[in-house]
């Protein structure tokens, strides 16, 4: 009974754990479903067919090959302004400092909805094409705060004495950015970069506004939800989750290793 | 000796140096390096709210064009037919809220002070669904809710959806399609971001204070009330935001796990944009919807006094 | 006597002000080639400003930096011969010790650095931690990397602010003689930021206080201790105490005062006061007081001053034994007697007699604070 008492927390903690997991594995489970009909919600037999051939239904690679390409963009344009902003924000001291770190919190504390219909007016109003660029722009636009948080943080702990010692060993501006300040900084601009691409990778509320008639992956998945979801959406899930895991893992496994061959 | 010339202290200097200020160096970088992000978030994020607050106030048609005629009571209007889903929005993202926060937090504390060396395993497993696309999870919820499953069948025996059903949260012996299974769609898809701020201010928390309390207690759970979540309230607050404002918002749980009874303002927004062509009115609502949002958001930050999540 | 030797550091008319904040009045200072240079000071008394300033990491409001002939106000720091060990180090965290020694010569396109960084290493007994990582070392061993790091560019001047501040008391000494032996082994001119008074005189042959700002004194640490120039030297190197009294006359060489009742001896070259009348604050290092018991003070030879007062309390610290005794010309004037032989006599209330040779007083002006310096050395203290 004490025993019970003592770890109560714990059990609830794993509860909760299994609550988040469970659809996962359900996701897991139904890829080797063989559904009757449309739509893969009810178990009915096993099969591989679908882990045989993952593209075999029309148009699910081809969102899957665009939400990668918008998401390494997205990243890439949301990292490097957001790099900017960061340091701008915390190395110098300036008017409207306040308005800008209003600015860069503000999407934060938005609902996705208002974010996505207000863009859909602007580029209504100024009538431009919708698709790809208009994605592009509305992903960079919502990644952008959450990069500029991820590396302020880490900038922000960074001793200014570091730079200044650089430079007091004859490394020039650009010198001390490049072996100092980015080194110590990477971690941020990692962790900040990585948000990026999930964020956009999985976006749907505001893609779905901007979007036009282009289908990303998660478009693909709301459609099919209406006619009907593949068994496939089901494999690539599962292989987006066994891919991040991996990767995790991997990078654990080198950092352990770093750490022992320092010692 | 060496010639070495001080002033005497408190002395006016004999010949002062002749001042040479100088610029100093930089001093435009600040503003180089904010120009092209600030810029992005004025054109993307700051304009379209003007422009749909003029929307907002347009009238006309489709096909004709829309006009700025001020005609504010489109906000009257949209009010007075959608309130309902206003009012559903909120209380199933503040159920959602109090949901995550009763599930989150012994997790939360559980990785903080209780995993030992699983605490990597664990936090990867918090943060690892979100490799999955949530829109798959959430149809993979259809699955585990759905009729007759194994979820409903226990329910149903424990006769716990007699009790939800007499609170108007579930209809009959369906759980799919009812307000319960929205709020757990809510719940699951933002659960992570009320985790992780919990982790991390419990985190900061010093090990030896428990101790300490338990020196001066020796009652785990007043140990908690007094020491432990007092010291937790920013991780709570940021992670009650974090999980109201996008539940608020959403309209894909309400559309794949509920029914036409659970649609949330979210939903009347995306139909209006995007089927009705309504622009107005979507436009208002949406407005409507982003300053309930500001406010209880200042309201709320004021009144926990943390006032340092910007 | 001038001695203008190519590498010496000289400031001239240097000042720094930080918008209405003047952080360092218009300054001249002149750092002898090869000297190992001390600024001291509370915190906040401008001397990390001014050697910042030196290093080119501030620019100086007004003033120039010359090094030997060579002005180099407008040069970067990256573009100025002069390395700095910084307070808490500033190691680069994601570089091993060999890198971060190796920075500076990487950074001026020297190819092999092997051998020097090498060398260095064994320089500061480091030759076995060349792979570890700054984070792996113990504090003393990080600060000896630092100075290495600097060292190896072969600087005109090394800068060091506050080098051994994090390092604890033990330790710190030890690093003070290790400074001192590396500095005489390389013969670099050493600019050294402190607040520790001790640590100042330990290590430098010149030591500038520094006050609010401005230099209030300069000189050999010897010369600063037997004879300050004003009260916030007499206080912070140190304790004295400070009698107020006025000019009373003159016999020879010597001024006589009067503190009170008592007459007191000043000699003429040691009246650190512009005027030789009015009040003067006569100072004298508690050390070189010497105590009896009221009953003996026809004891006390002729020609020494001397004041009567009462012990108010005694504080026994093994080598010594401090007093405090209040005299009706100062209150709370300190003692120090070397434990040879104690006079158990000397207990809190016993009447006492002061006395000193006359040569160890110094004059100073009476329109400064009494209590300048003395107030800082607490604050410093307790933080």
């Amino acid at each position: 009974m004490s025993w019970l008492r003592r770890n109560l927390v714990v059990i609830a903690g794993l509860i909760t754990l299994a609550f988040l997991i469970l659809p996962n594995l359900v996701v897991l489970v139904f890829s080797f479903n063989k559904p009757k009909g449309r739509f893969n919600y009810a178990w009915q037999e096993f099969s591989l067919d679908a882990w045989r051939d993952p593209c075999g239904v029309a148009d699910l690679c081809g969102s899957l090959a665009l939400s990668l390409q918008i998401a390494a963009w997205a990243t890439l344009g949301a990292t490097v302004l957001g790099v900017m902003v960061a340091f701008a924000l915390v190395r110098y001291r300036f008017r409207a400092r306040s308005t800008v770190s209003a600015l860069i919190f503000l999407p934060m504390a938005m609902p996705e909805v208002v974010m996505a219909a207000s863009l859909l007016t602007l580029f209504l109003n100024m009538g431009v094409q919708l698709g790809f660029w208009t994605i592009l722009i509305a992903h960079i636009m919502f990644c952008l705060s959450f990069v500029v948080t991820a590396v302020k943080a880490r900038v922000m702990s960074m001793d200014p004495r570091l730079e200044q010692a650089a430079q007091d060993l004859y490394a020039g501006p650009v010198q001390t950015f490049l072996r100092v300040t980015l080194p110590i900084a990477a971690p941020g601009i990692a962790a900040g970069a990585l948000l990026a691409f999930a964020l956009s990778f999985d976006d749907f509320i505001i893609t779905n506004f901007n979007a036009g008639s282009t289908v990303t992956f998660p478009m693909y998945v709301w459609g099919s939800a209406q006619r009907g979801t593949p068994v496939q959406i089901n494999v690539i899930g599962t292989a987006m989750f066994a891919v991040a895991i991996l990767l995790v893992l991997a990078g654990m496994l080198i950092g352990n290793r770093r750490k022992k061959q320092a010692r | 000796m060496t010639t070495t010339l001080t002033k005497p202290p408190g002395a006016a200097p004999a010949a002062p140096p002749p001042p040479r200020p100088r610029k100093p160096r930089g001093r435009f970088t600040p503003y180089w390096l904010l120009l092209p992000g600030i810029l992005w978030l004025l054109v993307f994020f700051a304009l379209p709210m003007v422009y749909q607050a003029s929307t907002s106030v347009q009238t006309g048609s489709l096909e004709d064009g829309f006009q700025v005629t001020w005609h504010f009571a489109t906000y009257w209007e949209a009010l007075a037919e959608y309130w309902p889903q206003f009012l559903r929005s909120v209380l199933y993202a503040g159920a959602a809220t109090v949901l995550c926060l009763a599930l989150g937090y012994p997790l939360a504390y559980l990785i903080a002070f209780r995993a030992g060396r699983w605490r990597g395993v664990v936090l990867i497993l918090v943060i690892a669904p979100f490799f999955t696309s949530f829109l798959i999870r959430t149809l993979a919820w259809k699955t585990i809710l759905s009729d007759g499953g194994p979820v409903v069948s226990v329910l149903n025996s424990l006769h716990v959806l007699d009790v939800t059903s007499w609170l108007g949260l579930t209809q009959g012996d369906r759980l799919l399609a009812t307000p319960l299974a929205v709020i757990c769609g809510l719940t699951y898809n933002f659960l992570p971001f009320m985790i992780l701020p919990l982790y991390t201010s419990l985190e900061r928390i010093d090990g030896r204070l428990h101790a300490a309390a338990g020196d001066l207690y020796a009652n785990p759970f007043t140990t908690f009330r007094k020491v432990t979540f007092p010291l937790s309230m920013p991780g709570v607050v940021s992670g009650t935001l974090l999980t109201f404002i996008p539940a608020s918002g959403d309209y894909v749980n309400a559309d794949l796990l509920g029914s036409t009874d659970t649609r949330m303002i979210g939903n009347v927004i995306q139909t209006q944009f995007l089927r009705i062509l309504d622009y107005p009115t979507a436009a208002a609502l949406s407005f409507i919807l982003m300053a309930a949002i500001l406010f209880i958001v200042t309201f709320y930050i004021r009144k926990s006094g943390t006032e340092d999540l910007v | 006597m001038t001695t203008d030797r190519g590498g010496d550091v000289r400031l001239s008319g240097i000042s720094k002000t930080y918008g209405m904040f003047t952080a360092v009045h218009p300054l001249d200072l002149t750092v002898p080639e090869g000297s190992f240079f001390a600024l001291l000071g509370a915190s906040g008394c401008g001397k990390t400003t001014t050697l910042r300033m030196i290093a080119g990491l501030e620019e100086p409001t007004t003033g120039s930096v010359l090094l030997g002939e060579r002005d180099v106000t407008g040069l970067p720091p990256y573009k100025r011969p002069v390395n700095t060990v910084f307070q808490s180090y500033a190691l680069f965290p994601h570089l091993d010790v060999f890198e971060n020694v190796a920075f500076g010569l990487r950074r001026r396109g020297v190819k092999s650095v092997r051998g020097q960084v090498g060398d260095m290493l064994d320089l500061v007994e480091l030759g076995d931690f060349a792979r570890r990582k700054p984070h792996q070392l113990s504090g003393g061993q990080q600060q000896r990397v630092a100075v290495a790091r600097a060292l190896i560019n072969h600087p005109q001047v090394l800068l060091l602010d506050e080098p051994l501040g994090a390092l604890d008391l033990k330790l710190r000494r030890q690093m003070q003689l290790e400074l001192k032996r590396i500095q005489t082994e390389v013969g670099i001119t050493f600019v050294h930021v402190t607040h520790d008074q001790e640590e100042a005189m330990t290590m430098a042959d010149q030591v500038a206080v520094m006050n609010g700002g401005r230099v209030e004194q300069l000189g050999a640490p010897t010369d600063l201790y037997e004879t300050p120039r004003t009260t916030f030297v007499a206080n912070f190197l140190g304790t004295s105490n400070l009698v107020p009294a006025r000019f009373d006359g003159r016999s020879g060489d010597d001024l006589l005062l009067r503190a009170g009742d008592a007459p007191l001896t000043l000699p003429t070259a040691r009246n650190g006061a512009a005027a030789t009348t009015g009040p003067v604050l006569l100072g004298i290092r508690p050390e070189k007081v010497s105590l009896v018991p009221a009953t003996d003070a026809a004891s006390v030879p002729d020609g020494r001053n001397r004041l009567t007062g009462s012990v108010r309390a005694t504080s026994f610290i093994g080598v010594s034994t401090q007093y405090v005794i209040d005299s009706p010309v100062c209150a709370g004037f300190e003692v120090y007697v070397q434990n040879v032989e104690r006079d158990t006599r000397l207990v809190p209330g016993a009447d006492v007699v002061l006395h000193w040779n006359p040569a160890h007083s110094f004059g100073l002006d009476a329109t400064q604070d009494i209590d300048a310096g003395s107030a800082s050395v607490e604050e410093d203290a307790a933080a």
